[in-house]
This record gives C-alpha cells, structure tokens and sequence, in this order.
C-alpha cells in the first residue's frame, strides 16, 4: 500500500471461522487484500487495511463476516450530522459528490 | 440525451439490442474532459439496458456495469474486438463502486435488468461477470437464488479485462486491490478544486471588505492592499488542502487526514511569513496561522472522501477530535484578524 494505510485498531469486521465454508468469495470480493483462506477457513490477515466497504459481508453465503459497513468520507458524515441520519454521500439533488 | 456510440443493432430471441462502437469520438474525449472538472457531472448518464459489443450471439459473454458514461466509455473501449453483451444498471450517473455503496448498484437492481431485457433469452448460458467493486451492493449468491444467474466478479479496472478472459476468467491478486495511485489521486484534482463553490468568490469578497476597518475608520486603500493578501492567503489554504495533500498523500507522516492538511498548511503559512505575507503585526500574523491551518486540515480531512482505504469508523475517529480543533481555529483566527483592524503587537 505505500504509505496509504489509514487508523489502526478501529475497524468493525469480525469473521466468525465456525461458520465458514471456505468457499474463498471473502477473498475474490476485498479490494484490500484482508482475507486469506487456508484449508477451507478464512482468516482476517491485514484487519487494519480494512475499509468497512462491506462487499464481503454481503457476499458471504454462511453469513460468517459482520461489518458496520458506510462511506468513510468527511463530508458524509458532516451530512449525516446535519440531518440527524447515518453517514450519507447523497449530497442533495444539485450537489457534486461521489 | 448524447447516443452517437450506437452504431446499429444486433437481432436476438428477445428482440433487436443496440450495438455500441468500441472506440471514442472526439466529443466523448471531449466530454471526458469535461466532466473531470465537474461539469454536467450528475447528468453524465446513458440509457440503462442491454447493450451489444461487435457481434454477439447466444454463447457470448455478459458483462454488467453502470451508467455513468466515463465508466461506459471506459467499459465499452475495455471491450474493443470482443464479442459480447454489456448489460447497463441505472445508478442514476454515479459510477460503479459508489453506487453500491449507495444501493443503486445492487442485487436487486442487477436482478430487475436480468428480467426486463430477458437475459435469459439473449444469452443460452447463465453468467454475468459484475465489476468486483459492484459487490459492495451486490450480493452474487442472492441474485444466483433469484435469477439462476452466477455472478462471476471480475477485475475492479476496465482495462484488465483482456487478461482476465484470456487467463480464463480468473484475475490475479493486482486486478482485485485497489491502489490509489498518484496519477489517480491527481485525477481528482479538479473535481476537489470545484468543492468550494461559490464560497470560493463570497469569503474571499468578505475579506476585501472587511479588510479596509482600520482604528480611524475605513481605507479603500486598505481595503485593496490587505485584501489581495487575504486573498493569497486563503487561496494558499485551498490549494494545500485540496491539490497538494492529495498529491503528495502518501508521503506526507501522520495516517490522519486532518494533520497532513495541517502541517501542509503550516508549511505553506511559513512560506508566506518569509514573503511578508502574513503581515507586520503579531496578532495578524498569528490569525492566519489558525485560519490558514484550521481551513487546509478541513479540506484535507474532506478528501478521505475521494480516497479509496479510509475506513467509516477511522474518520468518525479522526473527526471527532479533528473537527471541534478545525472550527475553533478558524474562528479564532478570523476574530484575531478581525482585532489586527485595529490592534497592534
């Protein structure tokens, strides 16, 4: 990653082993390399390179992965704050965003 | 609504499909440009629906995206001599990774293009290849439940997906990490730089304005020789905050956005206190180092936004502390520049 790796000890993902198939789609999914999987379990291998995207969870078929998954962006927050609503990058019907 | 890519169409047991060209006019390159400095950006759409690539048949693969045209366009020129099906979800113009994290690029909006351009008749197999970053929104088991289609996810660029098919679908561990390049971070340079809107003219008009208080009342004169170095100043404080931290992000010590636009920030204000800048008064001076400081961090922290690895919970972390500092530096300094009007140290 070079020098992009972000706060350590925050991130939400959890992987409950017991409940994994090894079926690897953790894997395929993570932009950020987090997943591993060796004899059909996976295991978290760089939990601080997370990003709470949630891809994984999602398409995890055992339900084996929780993360608290939103939009990692300032702004977003800032809007959620002003309208009293979780984390949002809709920036309104004129505004530029993501 | 723009369709000069299409270019004829292909017949099929669900009825006639458009077929696109694989190659750009000069208006698409045009309209690239464009968008990339925020222009018509949240109309940059195409009609969503399934589209043809040379000439498919029945055999042929499908690939999904979404249908902001830049990403379209990256798409449809990805697929430059292949034979295949690109099918268009409608993420209302927002590109791939974005809608899905939004839900417009989702299961059961991928599940609703399947049925409504009867994939099922198109196509006597049943595969999609979805970009990876689609799977923030789509969940590949569920849409198998609903569709019988298998997902298969395939790189998250455009561009690797030649050597993804030719390697037989699988793609290596570089085609599934995202990066975040320099030449990708300077990309968004211009979008970041049409953040401010038209706070961009209004505070910097208010400084002029308000430059000219002095203890004997008001100097046009004033008014323009501290106003233009207001100007500076603040203009110096966007630019740290939004061109220079992006680019050089990863060099820059701290893992908080917030301090990396602040040391940038205090970088630059010395750099303007060696030109006389900042003014003679201490109270001046010291102004804008909270206001330059406090502005560059907040503009720095906005671009965890446009960064590809910030984590929800690492700027709720950052910003809890960051923000209350950032408001109460900027406030802070304008009352002490305000004061300079008429205080000397």
């Amino acid at each position: 990653m070079n020098g992009l790796i972000y706060l350590s000890n925050v991130v939400t993902l959890e992987l409950d082993q017991a409940k994994c198939n090894g079926c690897r789609m953790c894997m395929v999914v993570c932009p950020h390399n987090v997943f591993s999987v060796d004899n059909r379990k996976a295991a978290i291998i760089h939990k601080d390179l997370c990003m709470e995207c949630g891809a994984c969870e999602i398409n995890c078929p055992e339900h084996a992965i929780s993360v608290r998954s939103g939009v990692g962006c300032a702004a977003g927050i800032i809007n959620g704050i002003l309208r009293g609503t979780e984390p949002t990058c809709d920036c309104g019907s004129t505004g530029n965003c993501c | 609504m723009e369709s000069s890519y299409i270019t004829g169409s292909v017949a099929t047991k669900a009825g006639a499909v458009p077929r696109i060209s694989t190659t750009w006019s000069t208006r698409d390159v045009w309209s690239t440009i464009k968008v990339r400095w925020a222009i018509g950006r949240m109309k940059y759409k195409v009609n969503p629906g399934l589209y043809a690539i040379g000439n498919p048949d029945e055999s042929a693969r499908v690939f999904a995206t979404c249908n902001f045209k830049l990403t379209f366009d990256l798409v449809r020129r990805a697929l430059n001599g292949m034979n295949a099906w690109l099918l268009v979800l409608d993420t209302r113009g927002i590109n791939v990774w974005c809608a899905a994290g939004k839900g417009t690029f989702s299961t059961s909006e991928l599940v609703r293009q399947i049925n409504s351009v009867s994939l099922g008749k198109v196509v006597n197999h049943h595969k999609i290849i979805v970009p990876q970053l689609g799977a923030v929104g789509v969940s590949a088991h569920e849409v198998k439940k609903q569709t019988g289609f298998s997902v298969i996810y395939g790189p998250v660029r455009a561009d690797d997906i030649r050597e993804f098919i030719q390697t037989g679908l699988k793609a290596t561990p570089e085609m599934r990490n995202v990066e975040f390049p320099l030449w990708e971070r300077m990309k968004l340079i211009p979008v970041e730089l049409s953040y401010g809107g038209y706070y961009v003219l209004i505070v910097p008009a208010l400084f002029f304005i308000l430059a000219g208080l002095n203890p004997s009342g008001y100097s046009i004169i004033l008014a323009f020789d501290d106003g233009i170095r207001a100007c500076i100043n603040l203009v110096t404080a966007y630019l740290t905050g939004l061109v220079i931290v992006p680019v050089l992000l990863p060099w820059i010590p701290f893992r908080r956005f917030s301090f990396k636009g602040l040391a940038i920030g205090w970088v630059a204000t010395m750099i303007l206190l060696f030109f006389h800048l900042l003014g003679q008064n201490f109270i001046e001076i010291a102004s804008w180092f909270l206001m330059i400081g406090g502005l560059s961090s907040f503009l720095a922290m906005n671009f965890t936004g446009s960064s590809t690895f910030t984590s929800l919970s690492g700027v709720q972390k950052e910003m809890k502390t960051a923000l209350p500092i950032q408001i109460g530096m900027a406030g802070l300094g304008i009352i002490l520049w305000v004061a300079s009007r008429f205080f000397t140290l």
